[in-house]
């Protein structure tokens, strides 16, 4: 026994498949060590460069990862740990933007709010690594540790506007909650790992296509609790009552960045695990997303109609996306896939635009998100309401946007499927949503300017609000690029 | 006499229940933080008992990532807990009624 522990073998590492986990990690370590050694304070402009040169190579490296993938094909690394295909790089690729947008907003919110050193830029890089790791992942231990990487660096980013008690107060109602779901998630991968013998997804789903299972209890079991897992943290109804109090009392950048990343990280980790490895499963997990699918579109776009608060109803709006997301899931076929992930890679620069936007209307102390506020802003500054007008009719689903192919990607990926009525039931969810995006539009440009005062705009979350409007009107008539691919990547089906 | 294996994953899947119950009755963030600890060790004996039945190491190696989240997600919410306490002095979850939902 002890002889075999000494020949412990090293798993092959092949550095490129890691490399833009490795970067993000290495630019947090950077800032925290220079933060630990110098005696002052570290400058803003310090900190938000780090975080976004960083950025920008972990972007870059998945240039040299996907042409990796395109010659050799997708691989595992690390003992089988890490897929490199495809679908994760894309994922990784839009990760990296989300965390230089949110660099930008929140250097400008810094300053602000009265925030100082590199302790924001150090998590935000941290979680995100966290995020490509779940995208990358390929096994169950990974997804659960990049969930958690993800999460808890987002807890004390929550938390990080010591100046307003509501902030710590959405830390710890997301920190129990988010707890809580993590258990359900590992508990469900223990009883996967019962049910299936190994928590490798290509072992998993190896061992479901060539063996019949009897007594498939604790699979199913452990399935079911992995999907309310995963429902909880891209606040999926009925999982969803944390999403709104914690929108609203998170600041506002970091809002924009749970909207954005912890979907892109997520969706990637629930399509790998439920579609890729539990494929042969799918009569028992189909039913349940059904029932989220319709649950979350429809509530979601309900209750966001009656909302005052700019913050709580973009929450409800994202409750409804994360629905949308979900169908392409259900569809369980590869057109699905490729639509979920047009959609969450779509997504990302325009939520994260949209929460630059509420950061500047909210203004000092985030007083200013009562939808009163955003009366007549088209009229006072007309570029800037005009660049919201276009975020929120890209998320409605308006033509030429790119919201429009992502919720018509996902759509006709479930009306092939068979799911004609589910196809209905989101188009109606789609249109209540569309009511309260245009009637919020139409605020925008009304005469009556209520209580809405001029806001000054930052030249960073400028270019953050003019990349977001700008990438939802530009691949939204010219959307070949990005769905082709989206259409080219495959899971690393075993 | 051994212990069938089956006994000791009801007997998690009990103190699962516990801490889940617990988190979603209690009403101190303390309390509740203690409950999602009985939740994840509950989670660590179902490993290491599908482990030993597949006569497999993975579980029993999943057991110390498990274990490592726990206390970093435990450093990270008592820190949470303490910055309330200052403003407030109280724990109890039902007093931050700032954020209705």
């Amino acid at each position: 026994m002890i002889a075999k522990v000494a020949q412990l073998a090293m798993p092959s590492v092949h550095y490129l498949a890691i490399a833009p986990i490795l970067v993000l990690l290495g630019g947090s370590l950077i800032l925290m060590f220079v933060t630990a050694m110098t005696r002052a304070r570290v400058s803003a402009v310090v900190a938000t460069s780090v975080t976004v040169v960083t950025a920008a190579s972990a972007f870059v490296l998945a240039f040299f990862q996907w042409r990796d993938v395109s010659i050799h094909g997708s691989t595992t690394t690390l003992a089988h740990a890490i897929a490199l295909d495809g679908f994760g790089v894309l994922a990784s690729a839009a990760i990296a933007l989300g965390v230089g947008l949110t660099a930008l907003v929140a250097h400008d919110w810094a300053h602000r709010a009265r925030v100082v050193g590199a302790e924001f830029h150090i998590l935000v890089l941290a979680s995100a690594s966290g995020a490509m790791m779940m995208a990358q992942a390929n096994d169950l231990i990974v997804i659960f540790l990049g969930l958690e990487i993800l999460s808890i660096g987002l807890y004390v980013l929550v938390a990080f506007d010591r100046h307003r008690s509501g902030s710590a107060e959405a830390a710890l109602k997301y920190f129990l909650l988010g707890g809580f779901a993590s258990a359900i998630f590992i508990y469900g991968v223990a009883l996967t790992y019962g049910g299936a013998g190994s928590t490798n997804l290509s072992s998993i789903a190896y061992f479901l296509a060539h063996n019949f299972i009897l007594q498939p209890g604790v699979l199913v079991a452990g399935l079911g609790l992995m999907l309310v897992g995963f429902a909880f943290k891209v606040a999926a109804v009925p999982f969803h009552v944390w999403s709104p109090d914690v929108y609203e009392g998170a600041p506002a950048p970091v809002t924009g960045y749970m909207a954005s990343i912890v979907k892109v990280g997520a969706f990637a980790a629930v399509l790998r695990v439920i579609f890729g490895a539990l494929t042969t499963q799918s009569e028992s997990w189909r039913p349940l997303v059904w029932g989220l699918v319709v649950l979350s579109t429809l509530v979601g776009a309900a209750v966001a109609l009656v909302q005052r608060n700019i913050k709580r109803l973009l929450a409800y709006s994202s409750i409804s996306q994360a629905g949308f997301m979900l169908l392409g899931l259900w569809s369980a076929s590869p057109s699905g896939v490729a639509g979920t992930l047009y959609y969450v890679v779509t997504y990302l620069p325009v939520v994260i635009a949209t929460f630059a936007v509420v950061t500047l209307v909210g203004g000092e102390g985030e007083t200013g998100h009562d939808l009163d506020h955003y009366r007549g802003l088209a009229r006072r500054q007309p570029l800037l309401g005009a660049a919201l007008a276009v975020l929120l009719l890209s998320q409605a689903g308006a033509p030429f946007t790119t919201g429009f192919f992502a919720k018509f990607a996902v759509i006709t990926s479930a009306v092939d499927a068979g799911g004609s009525w589910l196809a209905v039931i989101a188009m109606v969810a789609a249109a209540i949503g569309g009511f309260f995006y245009v009637r919020l539009v139409l605020s925008l440009y009304s005469d009556d300017e209520g209580s809405g005062v001029r806001v000054a705009v930052p030249r960073l979350t400028g270019l953050v609000v003019a990349i977001g409007s700008i990438s939802a009107v530009l691949f939204g008539v010219w959307p070949g690029p990005i769905a082709n691919l989206a259409h080219h990547v495959y899971l690393l089906l075993p | 006499m051994t212990i069938p294996e089956s006994w000791f994953l009801i007997l998690a899947a009990v103190i699962f229940g516990i801490g889940m119950f617990g988190l979603l009755t209690r009403r101190s963030a303390l309390i509740m933080f203690m409950c999602i600890e009985l939740m994840l060790n509950a989670v660590n004996l179902t490993f290491v008992t599908f482990s030993r039945s597949l006569h497999d190491i993975g579980g029993q190696a999943s057991v110390f990532f498990i274990l490592v989240v726990a206390a970093a997600e435990v450093t990270v919410g008592l820190a949470i807990v303490v910055a309330i306490f200052r403003r407030r002095q109280s724990t109890a979850v039902d007093e931050l009624s700032e954020l209705r939902g």
